[in-house]
């Protein structure tokens, strides 16, 4: 592992800092794509690392979503006052209200989901393998379902986002940049997180629940504090999102259990899970394959999507990392005996 | 694989993938064609509409190439549309907006369908100062923000069944009762255009004082409304109100059909879009449609001639079709619009169009378009239809109504 | 809230209407349930693609009664149709996935949910679909209860089909051979039984089951290529509540949870039934855990 990754730190940084000004036309594809590198290393946190399939862990890009609208304009504005009246009244913010309104927006998104995932997880660690997935499936649809009921934040009419004061290349720029830092920030967590003893816990979990608990690792902490660590980025990633996307909806933005909640999984799995890059490399290629299938097979881009889902879990199960693993063991620090593997 | 070796492949490779993604940046003009851009919904929940849309921005752009043209200083242009599939998802909407301008070099807009896409495309339009012409977003809420690049030929949503309810009004009078006995059940979807739908009636039935006994709102996968329908027997109110775009309709009018529903008055939107009338029969006589365009108005104009010339045409191009929608119509209208603010302003810059088309006036098959200045048409009311014998009657306004409105309605005839 | 339940009280008769529609729309969930939990019984897989098992049946009843032939005579043709889809797609993927860890089923059989709604849609289009019986509707207690005439053969026809199925899975060698799988495939291997084409049938045999709820559901609600997720859900609640290999279990709670819709929507407003059901799947699986976690106390 070791003597692999740090070569890649280089070329991704310089193309993630070059990007927008090499290539400008593409600023927010590049800066969706750094968000898809997000959701996969925060789905392999539990679902690699852990050993906890979630197909829910949309949920909490959409609370994080909810949670910074919901501060950015009660901030300087009456929140009902605001949705009801979906936009008539004009809220003018200035700009020193619109960026403080982001930046506690996004912090608070953080902090909520991950306090939200501490108080889900304690009732769904308790599901085990595919009920733990088809229990946080639920969570997720109930999510978007209930949001869709609650007039305060707008109910199924959505929730418009203060505009953003300056230029619309400021605009871009500035949530290019805010994306690429937490996906950055996201890789360095994960990365810290796998090399201490917490990594080796949660992975005695996904080897072995019941000898983990044995040995005496408090693992319903761990799981909660796993899934946490992961909601919180998330959280910010929905923020984010939220506000390039400038008009917040329940079951299509906020909570798209379907596609996005579906992504972060495909993604995982194509690079291989369980891996600190699979699911870097899974979303990259999985991003590029998505723009292009929407590109130049309109229409069938879902019937490329499942079929690709299909393959992906029947044939190649391990992912690119797990091929490369086996191709090449050696560099990635694994000692093969020549003598026995040619036996 | 030495490190450096790698490295290069990597850079590379990541230098191919921009490129892939980046694409042939296309000029807003190409030659002597003119694109316009659209993310529209061909998939998805809108895609029915999203299609009949498509269709009628087609039919615009084949008979203004067909009457040679836009010709902008003293050169003929034809038109084109570029299209992308949105996916009936806001999410999609502005994605593929910011692709069409980047990377497309696209700088004129025609509209996505729905309320919700629209919402998420008339910022980016501001952002890029780039003008869109939109047929199918409705709601008014498009239209407080002060958006200057955005523009739409239909009517907002807030009239959409507003006037069923001074239509009820008028028929409690007739009868000898007060309007404020009048008792509303309404169930509308949970979605921008018909909870502005809803906005716009409660306002109406506030100014008469009227009753709203049922308020439901419909989920998105809508596919049972029949604890609704089970209120409206228990409550017996005197006219119900269903919004819901086609699937909504088709649901609504299977269920009253089933459910025998027997409330006098009986409004719908999107009738024609689920066509109703040929999957449910005689069981559907006497609903009330709202529309913002039908073939029997005597709307004329140069491109398309009258209304019913429309409704030909349109008929002849495309299979299938037994009832024009309006989708299609106001679409093709939106085309007319461009054409005709290309040659007022005799100029490509964005901001000359924009403002061109901010001061158009002219008369079309689908009503007169003149844009108030907040993007809104000024000039075309909406007309309410009723279900006569399988037929679509107008019925209201007055002005424009060509049969008495048959009350109440009787759903075996 | 109150209001509504205030109208049940007033007017009781309309509970009948509540329940009646609940019981009819309730049985083709039990149905498609039953479907789910022989798979997941049998051969441990999750199909999430079942709800869109049951709406392509819906569309070849409604595309045959679209050629003239009467809905119900397409629901035959319809079982026939989707035993074989069945099969083929046992073949071509679930085989695969069937030794594989848990989830693995769950996201292959998504994938196929995905890819059969988009062909749907590209088949057929997005418009909700009816299949028309034309079968009279009848009124009692002055029109306030109504009840199609459609939706009551259906429901004869799904408890009919239950009884055939047990019948088969009591008296058959294939229905033998299914059950001593489910037991220990490794014991039925050595006995002899080809456990590959047990399965084969089995998955079959959902699909074909799956098409029969399907065709009913077209009959008396409506279809839509996407409306797949939320059949699969309601076939998840219901398993999960009431244990597989439980059919009156089973059966139960898939007349239970239609009613329970109906309640949702009638009290709540209809923008709760949708949260109604992907509620009561998480209110389940927590109760459930619940009581495991009481179960692993007592075992301490």
């Amino acid at each position: 592992m070791e003597s692999f990754s740090p070569k890649l730190h280089l070329p991704i940084l310089i193309f993630g800092v070059a990007a927008p000004f090499v290539i400008p036309g593409v600023t927010i594809q590049i800066a969706v794509l750094w968000v898809m590198v997000l959701f996969a290393l925060t789905w392999d946190i539990l679902g690699g690392q852990m050993g906890y399939n979630s197909l829910g862990n949309i949920l909490f890009f959409g609370s994080g979503m909810y949670i910074s609208a919901v501060v950015q304009v009660s901030m300087f504005a009456d929140v009902a006052e605001y949705t009801a009246s979906s936009g008539a009244v004009d809220f003018k913010y200035t700009d020193a209200q619109y960026f403080w309104g982001l930046g506690l927006g996004v912090i608070a998104a953080g902090i909520g989901s991950a306090v939200l995932a501490a108080a889900i997880g304690w009732t769904m660690f308790g599901l085990r393998g595919p009920y733990f997935a088809i229990g946080t499936l639920g969570i997720a649809l109930t999510a978007g379902e209930l949001m869709g009921t609650w007039s305060w934040v707008g109910a199924g009419g959505g929730l418009a986002m203060p505009v953003f004061p300056g230029s619309a290349d400021g605009k871009s720029m500035m949530f290019y940049f805010l994306c690429f830092f937490a996906a950055i920030a996201t890789y360095l967590f994960c990365s810290w997180l796998y090399s201490t003893r917490f990594g080796l816990a949660i992975n005695a979990i996904r080897d072995d629940e019941q000898k983990a608990e044995a040995m005496g690792i408090h693992t319903l902490r761990y799981k909660t504090i796993a899934w946490s660590a992961a909601a919180f980025f998330l959280g910010i990633s929905g923020a984010l999102f939220g506000n390039i996307t400038g008009f917040v909806e329940p079951l299509e933005v906020a909570f798209p259990v379907a596609t996005f909640g579906i992504f972060m999984v495909a993604m995982s799995l194509l690079g291989g899970k369980g891996t600190l890059w699979g699911p870097i490399l899974g979303a990259i290629l999985f991003h590029f394959l998505k723009e292009f299938t929407w590109t130049y097979f309109l229409g069938w881009q879902w019937v490329a999507l499942g079929v690709l889902i299909i393959v992906n879990v029947v044939f190649f199960q391990q992912g690119i990392m797990g091929w490369l693993m086996d191709k090449f063991p050696e560099r990635f620090g694994i000692v093969v005996d020549k003598k026995e593997a040619a036996e | 694989m030495n490190t450096k070796r790698l490295l290069t492949a990597v850079s590379a490779s990541l230098a191919v993938a921009g490129l892939a993604l980046a694409g042939p940046a296309q000029a807003k003009v190409e030659g002597d064609t003119i694109i316009l851009g659209s993310a529209i919904s061909f998939t998805g929940k809108y895609s029915t509409n999203g299609i009949h849309a498509k269709n009628g921005y087609d039919l615009g752009v084949k008979r203004i190439n067909e009457m040679g043209g836009v010709k902008v200083g003293g050169k003929s242009y034809k038109l084109k549309v570029q299209y992308y599939d949105d996916e009936s998802t806001p999410l999609r909407t502005a994605q593929l907006l910011e692709r069409l301008v980047n990377q497309d070099g696209v700088k004129y807009f025609l509209g996505p369908y729905s309320s919700a896409t629209t919402k998420a495309a008339a910022p980016i339009m501001e952002k890029y100062k780039v003008p869109m012409v939109e047929a199918e977003g409705a709601s008014r809420s498009l239209f407080n923000k002060g958006y200057k690049y955005l523009f739409a030929v239909l009517s907002t949503s807030e009239q959409y069944l507003a006037s069923t309810i001074s239509l009820a009004a008028e028929v409690a009078e007739k009868n000898g009762k007060k309007p404020s006995d009048v008792k509303i059940a309404m169930a509308f979807e949970n979605d921008p255009f018909s909870l502005d739908v809803r906005a716009g009636v409660l306002e109406d039935a506030k100014k008469f004082n009227m009753k709203v006994v049922i308020d439901d709102k419909m989920p998105r996968d809508l596919n049972d409304i029949s604890s609704t329908l089970t209120k409206v027997k228990a409550l017996k109110p005197d006219v119900l109100l269903l919004s819901g775009h086609s699937k909504g309709a088709a649901t609504a009018a299977r269920q009253i059909k089933e459910m025998k529903i027997d409330t006098p008055m009986i409004a719908v939107t999107h009738c024609e879009a689920a066509k109703i009338v040929a999957k449910f029969g005689a069981s559907t006589n006497g609903y009330l449609c709202p529309t913002q365009w039908a073939e029997t108005l005597s709307y004329k104009g140069k491109y398309f001639g009258s209304a019913a010339d429309y409704d030909k045409t349109f008929k002849k191009t495309y299979d299938g079709y037994k009832n024009v929608p309006y989708q299609a119509a106001q679409a093709s209208a939106s085309v007319l619009v461009w054409k005709e603010a290309f040659e007022k302003a005799n100029s490509f810059d964005t901001d000359k169009v924009r403002d061109a088309i901010a001061s158009i006036e002219f008369e079309t098959f689908y009503g007169p378009i003149k844009f108030a200045p907040e993007g809104n048409n000024l000039g075309k009311p909406m007309v309410l239809r009723q279900i006569q014998k399988g037929a679509f009657n107008v019925v209201a306004p007055s002005k424009y109504a060509s049969h008495p409105l048959a009350w109440p309605r009787k759903p075996e005839e | 809230m109150w209001d509504n339940i205030s109208i049940l009280t007033a007017a009781p008769v309309f509970n009948i209407q509540l329940i009646l529609d609940g019981l009819f729309i309730g049985a083709t969930f039990a149905l498609a349930a039953y479907g789910l939990a022989l798979v997941w019984g049998v051969m441990n897989v999750k199909n999430l693609a079942q709800g869109d098992f049951v709406i392509t049946g819906g569309y070849i009843a409604w595309w045959l009664g679209k050629q003239g032939i009467h809905p119900l005579w397409g629901m035959p043709i319809s079982i026939v149709v989707m035993f074989g889809f069945g099969w083929l797609v046992y073949i071509t993927i679930i085989r695969r996935v069937i030794d594989k860890d848990l989830f693995t089923s769950l996201l292959a059989t998504f994938g196929l949910a995905i890819v059969m709604a988009q062909a749907l849609n590209l088949m057929f289009g997005p418009e909700v679909q009816t299949a028309e019986s034309d079968y009279a509707v009848r009124s009692y207690f002055n029109n306030s209860v109504t009840v199609a005439d459609i939706k009551l053969i259906a429901f004869a026809l799904c408890g009919v089909l239950a009884v055939v199925v047990v019948l088969f899975m009591k008296n058959s060698r294939m229905g033998q051979a299914i059950r001593a799988t489910a037991q220990d495939p490794r014991a039925a291997r050595v006995m002899g039984i080809d456990t590959d084409k047990v399965y084969a049938f089995t998955y079959a045999l959902n699909a074909a089951i799956c098409g029969a709820a399907g065709a009913l559901i077209s009959m008396i609600w409506v279809i839509q290529p996407f409306y797949g997720i939320g059949h699969a859900i309601r076939a998840f609640v219901i398993v999960t509540a009431a244990g597989f290999g439980n059919l009156p279990g089973v059966i139960l709670a898939g007349l239970g949870l239609g009613v329970m819709e109906q309640y949702g929507g009638f009290v709540l407003g209809a923008e709760f039934q949708q949260a109604t059901v992907v509620g009561l799947l998480v209110a389940v699986l927590i109760w459930r855990q619940i009581e495991m976690r009481r179960h692993r106390q007592v075992v301490q």
